[in-house]
């Protein structure tokens, strides 16, 4: 079998082999929780709770502010102690609510969705948005809201994506491996609510085990009539093969336009992780409160993959992986590409948090960076076919004119133009510093 | 350590890297050169030797003289590019030349071609390039006077002057023309006998040190592709450009080779041409320099077929006999015209006149 893909890319180190044969294991429950109330994009949420509450698992303690927006809920029985801002993945502070568990672990009663497999579209997603999912892969986009394109972009493919190319990661090779039958109805779900005709399952072909897996599956799924085609779709082992206009070209080889969203082109992405989520939340009327975090790394002593309480503390994660090694210089939430470098550990998990990866001081590398000898290895890699010099070049000195703005936000921020510079250029970090300024600059107007 | 008080490093994704580093580059490069230069060291002994020192080492100084000024860290001169461009200069020089020529050589590499305009990876026209088609106008006789390979007596003389005995330079020097120099001068007329083998393998011709074995260059050339420094879009492009122009050209203007059909004679020439001269160092170590060639694969194609175009009309119609520096310095000035014209546009890029 030939596996589909994409122009550009590389191949990096995958690291994969710490983690992926590790079952998940249930991450026993931390004294205390910070639940950040940034959890997704879009409006931001109105908190339900006070200082002094007490709370159940599972019942909603911030509501979403409108209609891009996600509810919150409470991931164990205990006190609210605190709504004061905690570290979040972005480095800042923000509003959070902390909360002592009491050990108890009691739940609110849970409303399933009766009959799931006949009820209509409306109360499907009615049952996804109350249970808070967003799009588990990192994007944090409301999935309700993905799942509900404006009239004129009719739908007709649904991908899952379960390429998972962050090297290190395995957290959806896990879910896929676990939980198949879950995620392919989840996703039957997404497709009844889209109308799509059409489901692609697109996994990388160095998880041979998952898409054995899903294929079993596929064979014994009851098919809803909507269904014409269903596949997995074996996909060649390359970064960044699950972003997503990437993955839609590879599977489908349509174009997604600059500035245009996949359902331009009558796709929905959907990643493996939400749609165990959708399940959870339409079958069981189970809030997302819970996720598959991989834990990797040299820096730590035992990797493993672990289902975590969202509000969990990363160093909670850590000391269930045997605590660090002692040369363990870098924490990261998310992979080694897109990952984002935390100053501390105290940081929590996070609906979206897929990983936590610690590198260790070898493996880090220093801030020196040489000039732009133009030997064109960005140009090569970059999914996009975006000029990564140029666009780095112009930033960083401050040459806002000479930068076509649809061009640069073409960028993915996927990182293989930094991946393979000999200069060693924070390549990434100059096109982020080029958006920000077009972005202030949009918001002085 | 308590948890939840350790430390960490805060940077910006990606937060790994493939291992390439710029200097690696350049010393890999430079040890392309190896077989060029120890066939250098074999056919012309010790002034070849001398040559090469002098350059590299002329080339870093000064590399390291600019920096400071620019208030540099003068260590990064030792990052492999300047020693790079003055082994690549010391290749493409006769034998003959002295220390102080070289050093003039080096100063406009380093110094006017390349710091002036800011260091390495701005400078717009091959440093080392710069530096030779200066020497061949301001002393036009030495840097055209080719002593024979092998020559006894010129190796004796070398060595004494390496070594700082001989107090007449190369009065009993036995010169030749290069096969490039012969050709234009009896063009027309019937061909001076040129044997394909001693050109390939270069032991019997004279010619500028590094570049009198195509072989030696095809070697380096060849390693520098399988470790994918370079691509084979400018090389190849500018080896089939000159053949393709020079046989065309014989064909129409048949050179008269005793006992050859006219268009095996044509073919002769034109992979004469492929092997004479720098066309071999410049194609696959001179045009394919990163910082003066296009960056996009298309632009890459374009300057490969305008070097070898221009060479070529150097070398037929033109007042030198060999073309190929010239050539690439004139498309080093077109790159940022190339790659304005051939930057690909981004993936989903939807025309906005549409
Ligand atoms: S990879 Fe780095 S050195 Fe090479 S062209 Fe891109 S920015 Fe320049
Ligand atoms: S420019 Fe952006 S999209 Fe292209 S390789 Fe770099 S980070 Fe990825």
């Amino acid at each position: 079998m030939i596996s589909k893909t994409f122009r550009g890319g590389i191949h990096p180190y995958y690291g994969k082999e710490l983690a992926a044969s590790r079952e998940t294991e249930k991450l026993p429950l931390p004294d205390q929780f910070f639940v950040s109330l940034e959890q997704h994009i879009g409006a931001p949420v109105k908190l339900l709770v006070k200082k002094g509450d007490e709370v159940k698992a599972g019942q909603l303690i911030a509501e979403a502010g409108g209609f891009v927006s996600a509810n919150i809920h409470a991931p164990t029985s205990g006190k609210v102690t605190s709504t004061d801002p905690v570290d979040h993945v972005s480095g800042r502070k923000v509003p959070a609510v902390t909360i002592k568990a009491d050990g108890n672990d009691e739940w609110v009663d849970l409303e399933p969705v009766d009959s799931p497999e006949s009820a209509d579209p409306k109360t499907l997603l009615d049952a996804i948005r109350r249970a808070g999912v967003v799009g588990m892969g990192g994007a944090s986009f409301p999935t309700h809201v993905k799942l509900s394109p404006p009239d004129d972009k009719p739908i007709d493919t649904l991908i899952l994506n379960g390429a998972e190319c962050e090297p290190y990661l395995t957290a959806d090779h896990r879910i896929m491996v676990e939980k198949p039958r879950e995620v392919l109805l989840g996703a039957l779900l997404e497709a009844r609510i889209l109308g799509a005709s059409r489901l692609f399952i697109g996994v990388e072909d160095n998880k041979p085990d998952a898409i054995k897996a899903l294929e079993d599956e596929v064979e014994g799924l009851q098919l809803p009539e909507n269904i014409k085609e269903i596949s997995v779709v074996p996909l060649e082992t390359k970064y960044p093969q699950g972003s997503e206009k990437q993955l839609i070209k590879a599977i489908t080889d349509r174009n997604v336009p600059v500035k245009g969203l996949p359902m331009d082109v009558g796709v929905v992405v959907s990643n493996v992780a939400t749609c165990y989520a959708v399940w959870d939340a339409v079958y069981n009327g189970r809030p997302v409160i819970e996720r598959i975090v991989t834990v990797t790394g040299r820096g730590v002593v035992e990797p493993g993959n672990y289902w975590v309480r969202i509000g969990t503390p990363v160093s909670h994660l850590i000391e269930a992986a045997g605590g660090y090694e002692d040369d363990a210089a870098k924490l990261i939430i998310g992979g080694p590409m897109m990952g984002f470098a935390q100053g501390t550990d105290a940081v929590p998990t996070m609906k979206s948090t897929n990983g936590v990866l610690v590198q260790t001081r070898d493996e880090v590398q220093g801030p020196d960076f040489a000039p732009c000898i133009r030997c064109a290895r960005c140009v090569e890699v970059c999914p996009m076919n975006l000029p990564p010099f140029l666009l780095a070049a112009a930033a960083e000195a401050g040459r806002y004119d000479v930068l076509d703005q649809d061009v640069l936000f073409s960028c993915v921020e996927c990182g293989s133009c930094a991946y393979v510079c000999p200069s060693r250029r924070p390549l990434v970090q100059f096109i982020r510093m080029g958006k920000a300024y077009f972005r202030g600059q949009k918001k002085g107007k | 350590m308590k948890m939840g008080e350790r430390k960490f490093i805060i940077s910006s994704s990606p937060h790994i890297h493939d291992g390439s580093l710029t200097p690696r580059i350049m010393w890999g490069v430079s040890l392309a050169l190896l077989p060029a230069t120890l066939v250098s060291f074999y056919a012309f002994g010790w002034d070849a030797v001398r040559v090469i020192l002098v350059s590299m080492v002329s080339a870093v100084v000064f590399e390291a003289i600019a920096l400071m000024l620019r208030n540099r860290r003068p260590r990064q001169a030792m990052d492999g590019s300047a020693a790079l461009t003055g082994l690549l200069l010391g290749l493409t020089l006769p034998p003959g030349i002295s220390n102080a020529m070289i050093m003039v050589g080096t100063f406009v590499a380093i110094i006017v071609a390349k710091q002036v305009f800011g260091g390495l990876g701005q400078n717009p026209f091959n440093p080392a390039l710069t530096g030779r088609v200066f020497l061949l106008i301001a002393f036009p006789a030495p840097m055209t006077t080719w002593p024979l390979p092998r020559d006894l007596t010129s190796q004796i003389s070398s060595l004494k002057s390496f070594l700082g005995l001989a107090v007449e330079r190369h009065a009993d020097v036995v010169t030749g023309a290069t096969p490039l120099g012969a050709v234009k001068e009896h063009m027309l007329k019937a061909l001076p006998h040129i044997n394909m083998g001693d050109l390939f393998f270069g032991l019997h011709t004279p010619g500028s040190i590094g570049e009198i074995s195509a072989l030696a260059i095809l070697l380096g050339g060849l390693g520098l592709l399988v470790a994918r420094i370079i691509n084979w879009r400018i090389p190849l492009t500018i080896i089939a450009t000159v053949f393709a122009v020079a046989f065309l050209y014989y064909l129409a203007v048949p050179p008269k080779v005793s006992g050859m059909s006219p268009v095996s004679a044509a073919f002769y020439m034109a992979v004469f041409h492929v092997f004479a001269g720098g066309l071999m160092i410049g194609a696959f170590f001179m045009a394919t320099d990163y910082v003066t060639s296009p960056i996009f694969p298309k632009g890459q194609i374009i300057f490969g077929i305008g070097v070898g175009l221009m060479t070529i009309i150097i070398r037929l119609w033109g007042g030198y006999p060999e073309g190929v520096s010239f050539a690439i310095l004139l498309m080093n000035a077109l790159v940022p015209l190339i790659d304005r014209y051939t930057m690909p546009k981004p993936f989903g890029w939807v025309d906005r006149r549409a």
